[in-house]
């Protein structure tokens, strides 16, 4: 669920003809004043933020003159929530309440439709509501081929015990909230609360509105930057690594932060999982070690060695953190070498410093296995592989017992270097990077061993020299699929003729930064 | 028996031109599945691995029908097209395979297949298999991969997530333990047929003994076998395994499906809801294979 902000929400429903308090998004102080004296009226400054229960830590405040709402935005913003800073406050004109109603939308997986509810009391959670007054709640399941009719929003409000005039004008607030939940393929939305004034008019006091992630795409229109759900807005390390996601569509690369800081002296690893059931119960197995998660990642559904290049590029963009652990469910249908090699390429570039415990269990685990162990002989921290008998468990306490040997030392995070070419390279673009061959290294190569290596079989020997077999174009459409086995071929057993450069946008900075 | 699918399944593959269409028609041919037609707009003639191609449904319903499963690897966005298609040529059950299709997508088509008696698993499954007799979608990865990791047997498996699908079943093969039939139900939050619905079906089916279920936090589905349990519609033995004991709520794991939202879907809430209705709830995949080896000797079964 792509959150959107309550000031977007409300835009949204304004466009859809429900009324909205008078008001507008400050970024400063002055900015508050401005829009306070613009509505004329006292006013309240909310802080746009995505957690709930803004009011009780002070993210809800009145002013009666625009000097006052100036002053209240002061101490607003730049306030930190979680670990966001506060930039923006919605300053509205303050209503005149008289009662509070609540209306959500949610998706019901058992029933399989979208279900709203309405509450004649509103103001606090509805789970607390439909506790405490169990017979102002009524909830409808709407039927997505047809749509929610007049009639049938009406009886939902009908069965809280309203009557009157509010039949009429109510429902029609539910009917547009559900084509505005539609038309913006809205996973979740609520109005809480829906407030009627003392002269009678409905008004969205707030509004919150998630998107469904996998929906997002057909609505640039909002500009949702990190499709995902998150309790917060995504750090920079999870822009950086959306942005490698959104670029490569092959197997799947999620990755969250879950510490705010990583101390040294805590025991903290970076967590690359595989498979969501298999990342998650890997997670609880060293988690039950007492061990942290830096972060939570998840490289599955037969990613490219690529990918899970960038993915461990990032997790060791952490400083801090004691081991580096992959595992999945250990039975994985996808060929598992193609994981390692990504693997070896970013722990070689790194020269890792912690030690690393690798659990690649499934299709060709025994190929993915031996990658490693030959070629992650001599960097200076320990990698050891694991498949599929070897248990979570089991892989758990040798990630504590390898620490242990490395005197749970702390990952240093090295600066981004780029790699040096030759002039006089000959090169072509792959899916998401550049590959180039160092042909006058090529002259003291024995084994030639990069044309065989090459499984899509798109390189050939031109006197002596490897050189691609198809066109530049169908290389870079996917026809080279980064498997990474040339290069790792001629590093370890030639010349170190072949580079191939995967930039990782945003990623150099990053470091730089936190140096 | 198995349930779902077996060797006399017809089953069809929307999008076999495509990437994954094609490499999956030659696992499911390999381990012995009927695939007897394919679908391509635009692509009728040709063939795939000796299966005939056709431009729509309707045309292969009518020049290699009956259909009786579709397998589905279009692109997400036309998923949804697909999937009415199918189910307006005849199809009774398809197999949703992409990921990423918006979930009101998927109440459309839910809401379609129920007025024609259609069901679906997925979307985002790796598939299913019933050992022996044919596997659909993409679990096994290779068909002697697949032979290897699943034999046929007595427990029935339904889980969230693909790769612990293969997990379970491996081990429980490598404890002498074969399978009816596998099901992954697909890790969003709202699919097809989800965990309730397929282990009505197991309850039906003479070849499954037991039932082993991998739930994770998020949905309704697992608090709904415990329903049926309550309710006297499900009396098999079950064994559940449920990931995610450790993670925070309000955030997403993966899957769409695997977020706690307040106190709903919690790990614990589902761990006590099945407890109370004599699940055997364990704590490691290791388990599984043990406390099913008990419950057969024991001589529940």
């Amino acid at each position: 669920m792509a959150r959107l902000y309550e000031f977007q929400s409300k835009k949204l429903l304004k466009e859809a003809g429900i009324r909205i308090p008078e008001g507008r998004v400050a970024s400063s102080p002055d900015d508050a004043f401005k829009i306070a004296e613009e509505i004329g009226k006292p006013v309240v400054l909310k802080i746009q933020v995505w957690v709930t229960g803004r009011a009780g830590i002070g993210g809800i405040q009145f002013a009666d003159t625009p000097d006052e709402a100036r002053k209240k935005a002061q101490q607003m913003i730049g306030m930190k929530v979680k670990n966001f800073v506060v930039d923006k406050v919605l300053v509205e004109e303050k209503l005149s309440i008289k009662t509070e109603y609540f209306v959500g939308l949610v998706i019901d997986d058992a029933r399989k439709t979208p279900v709203l509810i309405f509450s004649s009391v509103g103001g606090t959670g509805i789970e607390e509501i439909a506790h405490a007054h169990p017979k102002s709640v009524s909830q409808f399941p709407i039927d997505v081929v047809n749509g929610l009719r007049d009639y049938q929003a009406r009886n939902l409000v009908r069965h809280t015990g309203i009557s009157g005039k509010l039949l009429i004008t109510l429902p029609s607030v539910l009917v547009k909230l559900y084509g505005v939940a539609r038309a913006y393929d809205a996973r979740s939305v609520e109005i809480n609360p829906l407030v009627l004034t003392e002269d009678n008019l409905l008004y969205a006091a707030d509004c919150h509105l998630a998107v469904d992630d996998y929906a997002v795409f057909r609505h640039p229109e909002l500009g949702i930057d990190v499709a995902r759900e998150f309790d917060r807005p995504p750090t920079p390390l999870e822009k950086i690594a959306y942005r490698v996601e959104e670029k490569d569509y092959r197997g799947t690369f999620y990755f969250l932060q879950m510490a705010e800081e990583i101390p040294k002296e805590e025991k903290y690893i970076g967590f690359n999982g595989a498979g969501g059931g298999g990342s998650m119960m890997s997670m609880d197995a060293v988690l039950n070690k007492g061990f942290k998660l830096a972060n939570y990642c998840d490289t599955s559904g037969n990613p490219s060695a690529s990918k899970v290049y960038r993915a461990a590029k990032i997790i060791l963009s952490q400083p801090n953190i004691k081991g580096y652990f992959a595992s999945g469910s250990g039975v994985a249908s996808q060929e598992q070498y193609h994981s390692a090699r990504g693997l070896v390429k970013a722990f070689y570039e790194e020269k890792l410093d912690i030690p690393g415990v690798i659990r690649l269990g499934g299709n060709f685990e025994e190929k993915a296995i031996e990658i490693l162990a030959d070629y992650l002989k001599n960097i200076p921290a320990r990698v050891e592989g694991y498949g599929r008998d070897d248990l979570p468990e089991f892989c758990a306490d040798r990630m504590e017992e390898l620490i242990k040997e490395n005197h749970n030392a702390s990952h240093e995070v090295r600066p981004v270097i780029d790699p040096v070419i030759p002039e006089d390279a000959y090169t072509f673009e792959t899916f998401t990077g550049k590959i180039y061959f160092d042909h006058s290294r090529c002259k003291s190569c024995k084994s030639l061993g990069c044309v065989p290596s090459c499984k899509p079989d798109i390189l050939k020997l031109e006197e002596g020299k490897p050189v691609l077999s198809i066109s530049e174009e169908e290389a870079k459409k996917g026809k080279c699929t980064e498997c990474l086995a040339c290069e790792i071929f001629c590093r370890f057993h030639e010349q170190e003729a072949i580079t191939i450069h995967l930039p990782i946008p945003g990623l150099k900075e990053y470091r730089d930064k936190i140096k | 028996m198995s349930i779902l699918v077996n060797e006399k399944s017809r089953v069809c593959v929307q999008g076999i031109t495509g990437r994954e269409g094609m490499v999956r028609t030659q696992l499911m041919k390999d381990y012995g599945t009927h695939v007897v037609a394919g679908v391509t707009p635009g692509k009728a003639g040709t063939d795939v691995y000796g299966v005939p191609v056709y431009d729509t449904m309707e045309e292969a319903w009518e020049k290699a029908g009956p259909l009786d499963i579709s397998v589905i690897f279009v692109p997400a966005s036309l998923v949804k097209n697909a999937a009415l298609e199918a189910i307006d040529a005849g199809v009774r059950l398809m197999v949703i395979v992409p990921d990423r299709v918006p979930i009101f997508d998927v109440l459309e088509i839910s809401r379609f297949a129920k007025g024609k008696e259609a069901a679906f698993v997925g979307p985002n499954t790796l598939g299913l298999v019933s050992p022996g007799k044919a596997v659909l979608g993409m679990i096994g990865g290779r068909a002697e991969r697949a032979r290897e990791w699943f034999r046929p047997g007595s427990v029935g498996v339904s889980s969230r997530s693909g790769g612990m699908t293969s997990a379970i079943s491996y081990f429980l093969t490598e404890a002498g333990l074969g399978q009816s039939t596998i099901v992954h139900v697909g890790g969003d939050a709202v699919v097809g047929m989800s965990h309730p619905e397929v282990v009505e079906r197991f309850e039906k089916d003479e070849q499954t003994e037991m039932v082993v279920l991998f739930g994770e936090i998020g949905t309704t589905q697992e608090e709904r076998v415990a329903d049926l349990i309550e309710n006297g519609k499900f009396t098999k033995p079950l064994i559940a395994f449920i990931g995610g004991k450790a993670a925070k709520s309000g955030t997403r794991f993966s899957h769409a499906g695997a977020i706690v939202e307040g106190t709903r879907g919690s790990y614990d809430s589902k761990v006590k809801r099945l407890k109370e209705v004599g699940v055997h709830v364990v704590d490691s995949v290791s388990d599984i294979p043990r406390v099913a080896l008990k419950l057969k000797k024991g001589g529940a079964l």
